[in-house]
């Protein structure tokens, strides 16, 4: 096959971003704007300072990105946008429902969290000027992340809330460490692999038509699959246990382009699963409830997962309208099942235009890892948006009865500051990994190599500004 | 609040929602960045059907016999064609002398890959950074440079960048640059380049 390679040059795009941005905001405005009719009647009498306020958080960070990443993707920041103020209007229109006003709401915690998740996306956009710095602490941050995952197995700091240890509190504040052991374990993966991926993909026997690798290999994903173990067992967390172990195996898949490593994969995950099985109460019961969520007996013990589809079904196509339906009747309906409160109350024409506003965006961080041409820059967009894809998945899946629920947060949308932190710093990596991607190649001059000693191979240009 | 309007606002939610989303679309749409592969083939195969309709209108053009017969054919046929800088690169090829415009990988992992000259120089190696990335284990992470003659003659040099393995030209190694033109092959590690205008 001949092809020819020509570079395009590209577009900045900022002024699209701005529109989008516009219609984003618009969007977030009339939903709380309906859900305030609905509910009360009247529009929301501090519509001006919050809604002034809300603007003036995304568009700080629009400005940001003129300033230092000009060729970042153009559509991550809206659809963020659009997500985390839907998330914050039900948690509103919840708090309404609850009669928590003002400062005891989980609204205003959650404005407030938001605040200081655009204020470290920031942050990260400004001190991060290139994605490859972080190459240098891939062993720095492995230590980190392991750490950020056993932290809640600590005794005295860890806490156990809903029957899984995933928490540590520190004085009043409680936090999920595993939602930044993610960002961490990404990064860690993406210097690991790049460094090592010619020894995994090369060597091995191939039967039935798999290169299986050779035994000695199979040391990495032998150590991730133990400390997923670890945090199924100790923690009892299957979700974030089945996040962390598909997130590498994914990175090594893409790593290695060898499909025998998903095989390995999954029957080591299976392997898992069957010992769980057999071994916990907590995941038999899980399993029953996702079989048959409508028995008696299943209604008795947890009717959260069945309120949650009842909710789904009373919205039908178009949807209660916000502040019109029932999903306050679904226990955890502002973190696990905000899925489903705006699906009763948006319909399936807005729970689908949600699950296309996530899987653009993940489908951007995939095209940013096509086209960045550095390695490590390709895991780790590939590794960022498949764990935001991968968690999407195994939530809403567990509250449509895909697979058995297992409580993760819904990202941007879910109440929780730390996913919420967590979340927009990967989105602020991918807007640099992103940048970096798009910036046209730097010209060489003419005749400025000729005199000069030419650099070693381990050299690269890495441009800092 | 009326119910009509709490009606109408619940679905403008929704349109504008979709709104979004196609908008966001749109500009994805034309949000095309990186760098443009095209098969070749598919050209060819455009440009031989659009030859057929030329002969059935005239029948100037002699029925080319084959490979670069049939380049030859196109240009000589393609009078306004010519214009376009791939019937100028069919037409330079048969003379043989001239400047080069593009760079042709025509052995190795990469064969069938071309790509055009730019006046800044394309950087060839294993270097993600690179112009043209060589899947090669012999090649250098930057090997070699490819630029316009820095001495301000027309044409264009390759120049070795300290290269590990080598750049060849037929036999010889290249030590500093050398004026290249169209026809020249290179040869680095696995992966053999020629010159085509």
């Amino acid at each position: 096959m001949t092809t020819t390679v020509e570079p395009l040059t590209p577009r900045t795009r900022r002024g699209a971003e701005l529109m989008l941005l516009v219609l984003a905001i618009a969007i977030v405005l009339l939903a709380w704007v309906t859900t305030d009719l609905n509910r009360n009647g009247t529009v929301p009498a501090n519509i001006i300072p919050i809604a002034g306020g809300f603007t003036a958080l995304v568009l700080s960070v629009h400005l940001v990105l003129r300033w230092k990443a000009a060729y970042a993707d153009p559509v991550l920041l809206p659809i963020t946008t659009v997500l985390n103020g839907l998330g914050l209007v039900m948690i509103h229109r919840l708090d309404l429902a609850r009669g928590k006003l003002g400062t005891d709401g989980d609204a205003y915690r959650q404005i407030i969290w938001t605040t200081l998740a655009v204020v470290l996306a920031i942050a990260v956009l400004f001190l991060l000027r290139d994605h490859r710095l972080l190459r240098r602490y891939t062993y720095v941050t492995m230590a980190f992340g392991f750490a950020l995952l056993l932290l809640p197995l600590v005794p005295g700091i860890g806490r156990t809330i809903n029957g899984s240890q995933i928490w540590i509190s520190i004085g009043p504040m409680n936090f999920q460490p595993g939602e930044f052991a993610k960002i961490a374990l990404a990064i860690f993966f993406a210097g690991y692999l790049v460094q090592t991926r010619d020894v995994l993909s090369l060597a091995g026997k191939k039967v039935l038509g798999f290169t299986f690798p050779r035994g000695r290999d199979l040391g990495p994903i032998l150590v991730a699959w133990v400390l997923a173990l670890l945090v199924l067992v100790f923690q009892k967390d299957l979700g974030s246990a089945l996040l962390f172990f598909g997130l590498f195996v994914a990175m090594l898949y893409v790593a290695t382009e060898r499909v025998s490593w998903i095989a390995i994969g999954l029957i080591l995950f299976a392997a898992a699963v069957a010992f769980a099985l057999s071994a916990f109460t907590h995941f038999q019961k899980r399993v029953d409830l996702w079989l048959d969520p409508f028995s008696q007996d299943n209604l008795e013990r947890s009717n959260q997962l069945a309120n949650g589809l009842w909710g789904m079904a009373s919205g039908g196509l178009t949807g209660t309208g916000l502040g019109a339906g029932r999903p306050y009747l679904t226990s955890f309906a502002e973190s696990d099942f905000i899925f489903t409160s705006l699906g009763e109350e948006l319909g399936l024409f807005g729970s689908v235009a949600i699950i296309v506003l996530y899987l653009i965006f993940c489908e951007r961080g995939i095209r940013t890892a096509l086209g960045v041409r550095d390695g490590f820059g390709k895991l780790l967009a590939i590794g960022l948006s498949f764990s935001v894809a991968f968690q999407l998945f195994i939530v809403i899946g567990g509250v449509t009865r895909v697979i058995p629920l297992t409580g993760l947060t819904t990202p941007f949308m879910s109440l929780g500051g730390s996913s919420l932190l967590a979340n927009w710093v990967i989105m602020a990596l991918l807007l640099r990994i992103s940048d970096q991607a798009r910036r046209p190649m730097p010209e060489i001059p003419v005749g400025v190599a000729a005199d000069e000693p030419a650099p070693a191979e381990v050299t690269q240009v890495v441009r800092l500004t | 609040m009326s119910e009509l309007t709490l009606t109408l606002l619940r679905l403008g939610l929704l349109a504008l929602l979709w709104i979004f989303i196609f908008s966001v679309v749109g500009v994805l749409r034309t949000d095309i960045y990186g760098t443009a592969v095209s098969r070749r083939g598919q050209r060819k195969a455009l440009k031989q059907a659009e030859k057929q309709d030329r002969k059935a209108t005239s029948r100037r053009t002699p029925v080319p016999a084959a490979g670069a017969a049939g380049a030859a054919g196109a240009a000589g046929a393609a009078g306004a064609a010519a214009t376009t800088p791939e019937a100028a690169a069919r037409k330079g090829r048969g003379r043989g002398k001239g400047s080069p415009t593009t760079l042709v990988v025509t052995e190795g992992p990469l064969t069938g890959t071309s790509l055009p000259l730019r006046s800044g120089g394309i950087l060839i190696g294993r270097n993600p950074e690179c112009a043209l990335v060589l899947d090669d284990d012999y090649a250098s992470g930057r090997h070699c440079r490819i630029h316009p003659d820095p001495s301000g003659r027309d044409g264009w040099v390759v120049e070795d960048l300290g290269s590990t393995n080598g750049t060849f030209m037929g036999r010889d190694r290249l030590t500093g640059s050398r004026p290249v033109e169209i026809g020249t092959t290179l040869r680095i590690g696995k992966t053999v380049l020629e010159l085509r205008g």
